[in-house]
């Protein structure tokens, strides 16, 4: 280090140190000013680009969905829990497979339905019913509930979610778009869902007959 | 002949003058290559960081091919992944190679990631080495959950239930983080195209960077020379330490350490390529239809122990869990350096140090081997598949071989082992007559508790009357059954019960 001679650099024919510091002064002010310039094109720039990026959160949950008819309501025998296919009213562009989702109709009596999301409250993954133990049973980490729905055990904190549904003359219609999580509940506008309450036990004791 | 020799050599050396004086890269890089080294850093314990970064290079390579075929689109990534492993000469081959490196990548990153820790060469004035080094981990295991999304099967389809589900428990901003994580209010095309951006585009230009960033801090502080017992960091002379122990016993990085870098690199690299030989591609498993529900979603490897974790979390303390528990970790592997910057490097000073790793990687691999198996979950077609053992049905009355019969029906076998077939969910009822009271079943079964659901609406009277026989039948050899010991103080004496 020591060996390099520092030399001063002196010259006497530029302009004087005063005139040298008033230039630079200008010249560091001109600096700092684009700099401004360009934070203020950049926060200007960054509106569209967060706001595309934040995009599909900028929907309220509520406003997600729409009614979806499940089929006709006689192909829900009373006391019987089945599994529905139907397409999401919410597909986009290329979803393929992935548009399609299965719930459970579990039909109480002739008017009472309960509608099911197949995704566990635990973490997601697809319950399973079994109509002779009468329990949903999840495969990933062995949540399992009753057959109306309520918690029975396993790490799930809460019961299924379930889809609001109305009877539009003979075809069970049910309300979708959102996958269900413990903040994006299945149905719209209620939060929490409410449990129906499970029909007379009088015919929930007998055991359902051999289920496909 | 010689004339002509002296001219190559001439030729060569001007064309290299023209290139370097215009570059001006190649001296700096030969002189950081031959850089000096303590000699006592030519060990093979030194080779896992080079090594990881040869994997990087494998996986971009791969990756760069694979994506020539693959089809970043929600309706035909399952395809596309299928056509490559069956239609498209040594597509099988390019998604093995793949997939196997990204395995060993993990492994190699932690195997790094330990023996710097154990080594103490996070600290003064390597710390920030280390900070990266955490981050660059991070950034991996990113890779790995966004590469199985890649794969858009059935498991992949579950795995991003499972982190919309995880994603969901944040407080205020749960939602939202659901519709930014899945691109819309559903897994679908969206999910997978930003899945995909995120494992081709963002994650390996930010883990590349990294690296560079990585290597550089090596260079600058010098490889950290090995450890020796009551050898301090200290920060006023640890520095000048480090540069008289380079100046007595310096050898060239390059070749003289270099070599066992280059022999390991190779050997992970041969490792990777008959792993993929032997082995295969890693799925892809059933298409990503969302309504196929006779699946047992897993996710791939590296992430068996968090799976593990979540099933032997309680309900009511799992989300602050969730929440809390990785921004701690992560935290203290990102404070280490900060907190503990100076002193002993050597492991057999730091009996806490390696007391940690032990425990740590017990865990882990414990837990990986749990969601291996997954004992938590039910078998759920051990009910027809496992009949009752027929040794269990010799000498029966007809209401306990009923009860038998109910056993097998009500789908107790999908949680509970008879004679080792069966779910692992509850107890095995081996013995269960020696452990429980026939009211203690009977309890038990109609109202649940511990981990079993209520029967009591699944099985009518008759149903639980011989249910209770069967199970009041099942101890083993010369076993009293389990006793009410109150009962013997209340009732009168009859003598003793059993047998």
């Amino acid at each position: 280090m020591s060996e390099v001679p520092v030399q001063p650099v002196v010259d006497d024919s530029g302009p004087t140190p005063e005139a040298k510091a008033a230039a630079h002064s200008r010249r560091s002010f001109l600096f700092k000013l684009s700099l401004l310039l360009n934070g203020a094109v950049g926060a200007v720039l960054a509106v569209p680009l967060v706001g595309y990026l934040l995009g599909p959160t900028t929907k309220k949950s509520s406003a997600v969905g729409s009614w979806i008819g499940l089929g006709p309501a006689s192909q829900f025998p009373v006391g019987e829990t089945r599994l529905v296919d139907f397409q999401s009213p919410v597909t986009s562009l290329g979803d393929g497979q992935t548009a399609k989702v299965a719930c459970w109709v579990r039909r109480i009596s002739a008017e009472q339905f309960q509608v099911f999301a197949i995704n566990c409250a635990h973490l997601g993954c697809p319950v399973r019913w079994f109509s002779e133990s009468k329990l949903f049973m999840c495969p990933c980490h062995g949540g399992a509930y009753y057959e109306d729905g309520s918690r029975a055990s396993g790490p799930p904190e809460r019961g299924l979610f379930e889809y609001k549904y109305k009877l539009a003359g003979d075809s069970l219609v049910i309300h979708a778009g959102e996958m269900p999580t413990l903040a994006t509940q299945a149905s719209c506008n209620e939060k929490p869902l409410i449990q129906i309450e499970p029909a007379s036990t009088a015919t929930s004791t007998r055991p359902t007959p051999w289920q496909v | 002949m010689a004339g002509l020799k002296q001219r190559a050599i001439g030729a060569g050396l001007a064309a290299y003058n023209w290139v370097e004086s215009r570059l001006g890269l190649i001296k700096p890089m030969t002189a950081a290559a031959t850089h000096p080294t303590p000699a006592s850093n030519a060990s093979w314990w030194y080779v896992f960081g080079s090594a990881a970064t040869v994997l990087l290079m494998l996986q971009v390579m791969t990756g760069i091919l694979l994506a020539l075929v693959y089809s970043p689109s929600a309706n035909e990534a399952w395809s596309s992944l299928n056509f490559l492993n069956h239609n498209v000469a040594l597509g099988w081959y390019l998604r093995a190679l793949h997939g196997w490196g990204s395995d060993f990548m993990i492994a190699i990153v932690l195997i790094h990631m330990v023996q710097v820790f154990l080594f103490g060469s996070f600290k003064f004035p390597r710390e920030l080495t280390w900070i990266i080094g955490v981050l660059l981990l991070l950034l991996t295991l990113g890779m790995a959950f966004t590469g199985q999304v890649m794969r858009f099967d059935q498991d992949a389809y579950w795995g991003l239930g499972i982190g919309a589900s995880l994603a969901s428990r944040v407080p205020f901003i749960g939602a939202s983080l659901v519709h930014l994580m899945l691109g819309g209010p559903t897994i679908g095309g969206a999910t997978l195209s930003r899945f995909f951006t995120l494992h081709v585009f963002v994650i390996p230009g930010l883990l590349l960077a990294g690296v560079g960033v990585h290597i550089w801090m090596t260079l600058f502080h010098g490889v950290s020379e090995w450890p020796m017992p009551g050898r301090l960091v200290r920060k006023a002379t640890y520095e000048r330490e480090y540069q008289e122990l380079t100046a007595k016993t310096g050898i060239p990085f390059v070749p003289d350490a270099a070599w066992k870098d280059a022999v390991f690199a190779a050997a992970i690299i041969f490792a990777v390529m008959a792993c993929a030989f032997f082995f295969g591609p890693i799925g892809p498993g059933g298409p990503p239809d969302p309504t196929i529900i006779q699946t047992a979603p897993k996710p791939d490897f590296a992430f068996l122990w968090i799976y593990a974790v979540l099933a032997y979390l309680p309900p009511s303390i799992e989300t602050p869990v969730i929440l809390v528990v990785p921004v701690l970790a992560i935290a203290g592997m990102l404070l280490l350096p900060v907190l503990n910057g100076e002193g002993e490097r050597h492991w057999a000073r730091r009996p806490v140090a390696v007391l940690m790793v032990s425990v740590i990687a017990v865990s882990l691999g414990i837990f990986t081997r749990l969601g291996a198996y997954t004992p938590w979950s039910p078998i759920m077609g051990a009910w027809t598949s496992e009949p009752v053992p027929p040794k269990y049905l010799h000498g029966r009355t007809p209401l306990e071989r009923q009860g038998a019969v109910v056993l097998q029906n009500k789908q107790c076998r999908n949680c509970h082992i008879l004679d080792g077939a069966g779910g692992q969910r509850g107890p095995a009822l081996d013995d269960v007559a020696s452990r429980l009271t026939e009211d203690q079943i009977i309890r038990q079964i109609l109202q649940g508790g511990g981990n079993m659901p209520a029967y009591g609406k699944a099985l009518n009277p008759s149903e639980t009357k011989a249910l209770t026989q069967f199970l009041e039948t099942l101890r083993g050899p010369n076993v009293s059954p389990a006793v009410d010991a109150s009962r013997d103080m209340t009732e009168p004496k009859t003598g003793p019960t059993g047998h």
